[in-house]
């Protein structure tokens, strides 16, 4: 059996791009108005709850400042991003690999199973033999796969003015359009973290083996049980 | 690895990333997917919305204590300077193109045709947005008023300001053009709209970004295509920065 489905694999990595060119670009869109707003409206920076700073060009998509090139490249990848999300979601679901992988049971959030699984973390123990991924895994997978990576969707679709009449709710529920604005940008850096640490632990788990895994699908070790 | 080393590394990486989608956004094959991308945006959004499902509209409270003004603040011209000390009582709006009975209507004629009045917000595409209250007649009326003919494809927006050196101008298709909300407006909050948000006619498109509701407005225009005017891109943005024509995103 392979370590990784051919699903996941294809989506991984083209989540991976498309999560590039959207997070680029946005640092480059969040340049044309650098303050964040809750509720509907808001322009006067007096009224924001936060600035943030001007992203220097190494890190935006395009280089220079060009909204309307950033527009573009972030309005394509969006598609991609979206669209790959919902396959990836519907296939997790109905194949149970969300069920069977990812799923956490109410005594692994109990805080003492979570020190032990932190203290195993940080003596290099990552490998459960029994489960593909080990608690800290799956909690950190479910909240990218279940929150995260939606809400980046929902956000997105409650900030654009030809959608929002289709569905108003989503802009309500999400505390209006400026806040919508402000938790696309929260949960931006949120993936932003979470792409850190798991770049880190990629790192620390032999980083050829992990990647060529992602590519081929690897073998999974079988046990008995399997 | 150093850090210098490893730094430059990165550094090359990134600039190979960069390069490349400099290449790619610089291609026709990259231009078309853009465009792709925006054309089903569009039809996702009109599938899902329907031609005539409203923009959210507020209660007065809602409104922002006071409504940016961007772009063109004013129109840099000594005819319009008169205009602004004279109440307007000279400024007419053109509407032809297209169309069977072509009209030209002064601001009393526009103030005497059936209002709509709505609370909105308006969104810039830099990304902040502002709450007011916008009163005119809409803009189906005068279509009808006017006789479109069946070969109109796009309504387009004249303006008096320049900006750049060029003159702004707007377009919308027969989808925004006819829906409920599309007005053209004379009154912000109750009060003539001031000089920066366009007086004394802006138009209002609201399920489109802000860079859409041309102000200072002179003329609408019935047209079969936006080939032959400005760059052909559809509008001063559009034209000047290479701006998406469909803005609902």
């Amino acid at each position: 059996m392979k370590r990784h489905g051919l699903i996941t694999r294809v989506w991984h990595w083209l989540n991976a791009a498309a999560l590039i060119v959207l997070f680029m670009s946005g640092l480059n869109i969040s340049n044309a108005h650098r303050y964040l707003y809750w509720g509907n409206y808001g322009f006067d920076p007096a009224d924001a709850w936060t600035s943030v700073m001007r992203f220097p060009g190494w890190a935006t998509l395009p280089q220079r400042y060009d909204l309307a090139a950033a527009r573009d490249w972030h309005s394509l990848a969006a598609w991609v991003f979206a669209v790959a999300l919902l396959v990836m979601w519907i296939v997790s679901v109905a194949n149970q690999h969300f069920w069977r992988d990812l799923r956490t049971s109410m005594k692994d959030w109990s805080p003492r199973a979570i020190a032990q699984e932190i203290k195993a973390h940080l003596a290099g123990k990552f490998d459960e033999p029994e489960r593909k991924y080990n608690t800290l895994q799956r909690i950190t997978y479910g909240i990218v796969l279940g929150i995260f990576l939606p809400m980046m969707v929902f956000t997105g679709l409650a900030i654009s003015p030809g959608f929002e009449p289709a569905a108003p709710w989503m802009v309500d529920a999400l505390g209006g359009r400026q806040s919508a604005r402000s938790l696309h940008f929260i949960f931006a850096w949120a993936l932003f973290a979470f792409f850190a640490v798991h770049i880190v632990m990629v790192l620390l788990s032999g980083p050829i083996g992990q990647i060529k895994q992602m590519i081929t699908g690897g073998q999974r070790e079988v046990t008995e049980n399997d | 690895m150093t850090d210098i080393k490893r730094r430059s590394l990165l550094a090359g990486i990134a600039a190979l990333g960069t390069g490349a989608c400099a290449k790619i956004a610089g291609s026709e094959t990259g231009q078309n997917l853009f465009d792709t991308a925006e054309d089903w945006h569009r039809s996702a959004q009109r599938a899902l919305a329907g031609r005539q499902r409203l923009a959210p509209e507020y209660s007065p409270e809602d409104r922002s204590p006071d409504f940016k003004g961007n772009g063109s603040l004013t129109v840099d011209t000594p005819q319009y300077r008169a205009e602004l000390t004279n109440g307007f009582a000279n400024w007419r709006l053109q509407v032809g193109g297209l169309v069977e009975a072509p009209l030209s209507l002064s601001m009393d004629e526009l103030r005497a045709l059936p209002q709509r009045t709505q609370i909105t917000r308006h969104d810039c595409v830099e990304g902040w947005s502002a709450i007011g209250e916008w009163t005119g007649p809409q803009l189906s009326d005068l279509l009808d008023q006017a006789r479109v003919r069946p070969e109109a494809n796009f309504i387009v927006f004249r303006c008096a300001d320049t900006l750049y050196g060029r003159d702004y101008y707007e377009s919308v298709d027969m989808v925004d053009a006819y829906h409920p909300q599309t007005i053209i407006a004379h009154l912000l909050n109750g009060e003539q709209i001031p000089e920066k948000n366009g007086a004394p006619l802006r138009m209002r498109i609201e399920r489109q970004l802000g860079y859409k509701h041309a102000k200072y407005l002179t003329g609408i225009e019935a047209v079969a295509s936006l080939d032959d005017i400005g760059d052909g891109r559809g509008g001063f943005w559009e034209d000047f920065g290479n701006y998406q024509w469909y803005a609902g995103i």
